[in-house]
């Protein structure tokens, strides 16, 4: 049994990490932040239930997870597609190799990678249909391991390897698009 | 067109595993899941595979892209939201 009054201490630390997935499912700040007070007060009044020495950031994930999908997407009228288009592995490598980079110093697919801005990726992730980029967040950005995120999104983990995979291939996409929208990737025969 | 399977035989001084079988395991392996048995053998492969390692390398470096650049500040403000939300919880409960 975890006690309340510590709460503050023990668990506003994971503020940051919260309100960036809060930004990327809501697509919003003033949602992110009503999202995330809502989480930290129902992960407040829950304290007394929870484990000591078992995972707190998991926990409060799992909250803000279950927050979201029952108060945000709620207020969709229609819900939002939820799948994405297969794309073969290494999608982004295939299309770079090769590519013609200015600087001698290093390589081409690296040179290309620095030019994808924080605007860039965090667009690419918020084109993800929702659970493909719940799962994508708590994998790639939070570094939760399968059986974390399958506890908080409550799916089995041969689900989440799923929605990694081909949330993933989605992502690489996403920015190879945004490359080519900038010119500074070249559509090239594969 | 994706050249995997070319570069290393099945076995050999490459290892049990081909390429094929690397490139399946290089989200597993860079997500720190594969089994102690099966990292060991990706390993030695990658130690013999430049081309694999190249890939290896190039879907690292995006997930500290990616990583690195999807971040946000919390707003002060919201941070005092939280911290008034709660005392104000605690006094409810107090009362």
């Amino acid at each position: 049994m975890a006690d309340q009054e510590r709460f503050v201490d023990d668990a506003m630390a994971y503020m940051p990490s919260l309100y960036t997935a809060a930004m990327r499912m809501t697509r919003n700040p003033s949602d992110a932040e009503d999202l995330v007070q809502e989480t930290y007060l129902k992960a407040f009044r829950a304290y007394g239930g929870f484990q000591e020495g078992t995972n707190l950031k998991a926990w409060l994930y799992r909250i803000l997870t279950n927050t979201f999908i029952n108060t945000y997407r709620a207020k969709k009228r229609r819900p939002e597609e939820a799948d994405v288009e297969d794309v073969e592995d290494l999608y982004l490598y295939h299309r770079l190799v090769g590519y013609g980079g200015s600087d001698p110093g290093r390589s081409a697919e690296d040179e290309v990678l620095s030019h994808f801005t924080d605007e860039a990726v965090k667009s690419a992730i918020e084109s993800l249909p929702e659970t493909f980029r719940m799962t994508v967040l708590l994998a790639d950005v939070e570094g939760f391991s399968y059986k974390e995120i399958a506890e908080i999104m409550d799916v089995p983990v041969g689900t989440v390897m799923s929605r990694l995979h081909r949330g993933r291939g989605a992502l690489q996409k996403a920015l190879h698009d945004f490359g080519l929208e900038r010119g500074f990737v070249e559509a090239q025969p594969l | 067109m994706s050249d995997e399977g070319r570069t290393a035989p099945p076995s050999g001084p490459w290892g049990a595993m081909d390429c094929e079988e690397s490139i399946h395991s290089l989200y597993h392996y860079l997500d720190g899941e594969l089994t102690e048995d099966r990292r060991r053998e990706l390993e030695a492969h990658l130690d013999m595979c430049a081309p694999c390692v190249e890939k290896y390398e190039f879907e690292a470096e995006l997930r500290r892209v990616i990583a690195d650049r999807c971040k946000d500040r919390v707003p002060e403000e919201l941070r005092r939201r939280v911290a008034n939300a709660i005392d104000h919880e605690r006094l409810k409960n107090k009362s």
